[in-house]
């Protein structure tokens, strides 16, 4: 292969690119946060013994399971706006599309964490007479979380790579800023092996920070 | 013993779908007493103990503690509020066999966690009950380790401080030396002979006969869902009158009272 790289252009346009970066961070954490929400609520309708909440719940996590991500941009960009008669901006849109996925598998994660603490504990706890939601806060919760963690972290990250679907929406995010400055540079190898390094930049960077986080939340095992 | 009773049971029944593990249990504990619960295993003697703190549904019949009946009856059907279950198991304390500590507290914190949250007792004033109960059971140098370090006996031992912090009035032991290495039983069993010398209430299910005979007021030997026999250690460890109990005895072959 003759052809001769020349990252010249690019980093020419690399402010364009430092900003998708940003805005990829940014919508990551915004959807982990407000996925996070979805997800708890989700996960104590599950959990509940009544039958109106656990139904709805699951219905709603299913329903995002076997979907395709991109089908939940597409309709919260397109489809919802024709519904409630709105005009929704991409940012906006994309940040529901995430943070319902992420929600409806956050849901599972903590779930699984709760269910998955022995019913020894329950016991030990409700023993000595602790009340229900004493014995969640200082014996089943604390147990789970660090149970959570490595799924939740994991599921994070699945979150960070499906933000570059928002490029879709025209959504000024690390992908779709590389589609304009290949546009400009006509150099598509350089362009897009500069963003593919940065996402891998961006989501060691993370999994560094999650491990400090884990080693901290799990140090008692 | 002629007390008045702290603890009565009335035709208790329970079942678990189809299975009709008890069939209709009256049963009294009187200030004092100290009573061993033997019999086969799925002879329904650790559902029996459970049920008294509810950490089993009862399908049927009524507790009474201290001459007060738990639980709401409504039209015929009897409810437990969450806050009158709390005190109940408040005032029974129970040791179960596998020790049931929290993983994520240090041995301290195991034993201090129902002072602070359920009798809301100051931080302070919890330590200085949980080291006290800590030294009874002889683990005053483990205060600060994690109980998934410690040994089995030593485990079961927290497990005891941990009840008894509690200020119990009845102590109930769910085979407690069940999952214990044999060489570990003895520290446990020292500890509930300790506490049987201070006059506790106790109820204790447990395989050791031999222990059974020397600390126990009253012998129950529970088969098929009923008391098949009660008695003294004596009438019912070593002059058993129904077949079924000499039985049971004679699988256990040759043990020293």
């Amino acid at each position: 292969m003759d052809y001769s790289w020349d990252f010249g252009p690019v980093f020419e346009h690399f402010d364009m690119l430092a900003l998708g970066m940003l805005n990829t961070v940014k919508i990551a954490v915004v959807s982990i946060v407000l996925g996070v929400l979805v997800g708890l609520v989700l996960a104590m309708m599950r959990l509940s013994t009544r039958k109106w909440l656990t139904i709805p719940a699951l219905v709603f996590i299913e329903f995002y399971r076997n979907t395709p991500p991109i089908v939940h941009f597409f309709w919260f960009f397109y489809a919802l706006p024709v519904m409630l008669a709105i005009s929704l901006d991409p940012y906006f849109a994309a940040v529901l599309a995430l943070s319902t996925q992420s929600g409806a598998f956050y849901a599972e994660v903590f779930r699984g964490g709760i269910v998955s603490i022995e019913r020894g504990q329950w016991e030990g706890g409700r023993a000595l007479g602790m009340t229900h939601s004493a014995l969640m806060r200082r014996v089943i919760v604390p147990q789970a979380i660090s149970r959570m963690v490595p799924p939740f972290i994991e599921r994070s990250f699945e979150l960070l790579k499906t933000t570059a679907l928002a490029s879709t929406l025209a959504y000024a995010d690390l992908l779709y800023q590389a589609m304009l400055v290949n546009a400009e540079t006509f150099r598509p190898l350089e362009v897009y092996t500069t963003i593919a390094l940065m996402y891998l930049v961006l989501l060691v960077t993370a999994s560094q920070l999650a491990r400090l986080a884990e080693a901290r939340l799990t140090a008692y095992q | 013993m002629t007390g008045k009773p702290i603890l009565e049971i009335k035709g208790l029944h329970k079942r678990f779908g189809d299975h009709h593990v008890l069939k209709g249990i009256d049963f009294t504990v009187e200030p004092g007493e100290r009573i061993a619960i033997i019999g086969g295993s799925g002879s329904g003697k650790s559902t029996f103990l459970r049920c008294m703190n509810f950490m089993e549904t009862l399908s049927e019949g009524e507790i009474w503690l201290d001459g007060t009946r738990i639980g709401v009856e409504k039209k015929g059907t009897v409810t437990y509020p969450e806050k009158q279950l709390c005190q109940v198991r408040e005032r029974l304390g129970m040791v179960f066999q596998q020790f049931n500590l929290f993983p994520h507290m240090s041995v301290l914190d195991n034993v201090m966690e129902g002072l602070v949250t359920v009798k809301g007792m100051s931080k302070a004033e919890a330590r200085k009950t949980a080291e006290a109960e800590l030294a009874k059971v002889g683990l005053s140098e483990k205060h600060d380790a994690w109980p998934g370090l410690l040994s089995g006996g030593q485990q079961q031992r927290v497990a005891i401080a941990r009840a008894l912090s509690m200020q119990p009035e009845i102590l109930l032991f769910d085979e407690p030396t069940s999952s214990l290495d044999p060489e570990l039983v003895g520290e446990v069993l020292r500890v509930i002979k300790q506490l049987a010398e201070e006059g506790r209430t106790m109820l204790l299910v447990t395989h050791e006969l031999g222990f059974a005979y020397h600390f126990a007021t009253k012998v129950i030997f529970l088969a098929e869902g009923v008391f098949h026999e009660v008695g003294t250690p004596d009438e019912v460890l070593k002059h058993p009158k129904q077949a079924r109990t000499q039985d049971f005895l004679r699988r256990f072959g040759e043990f020293a009272f």
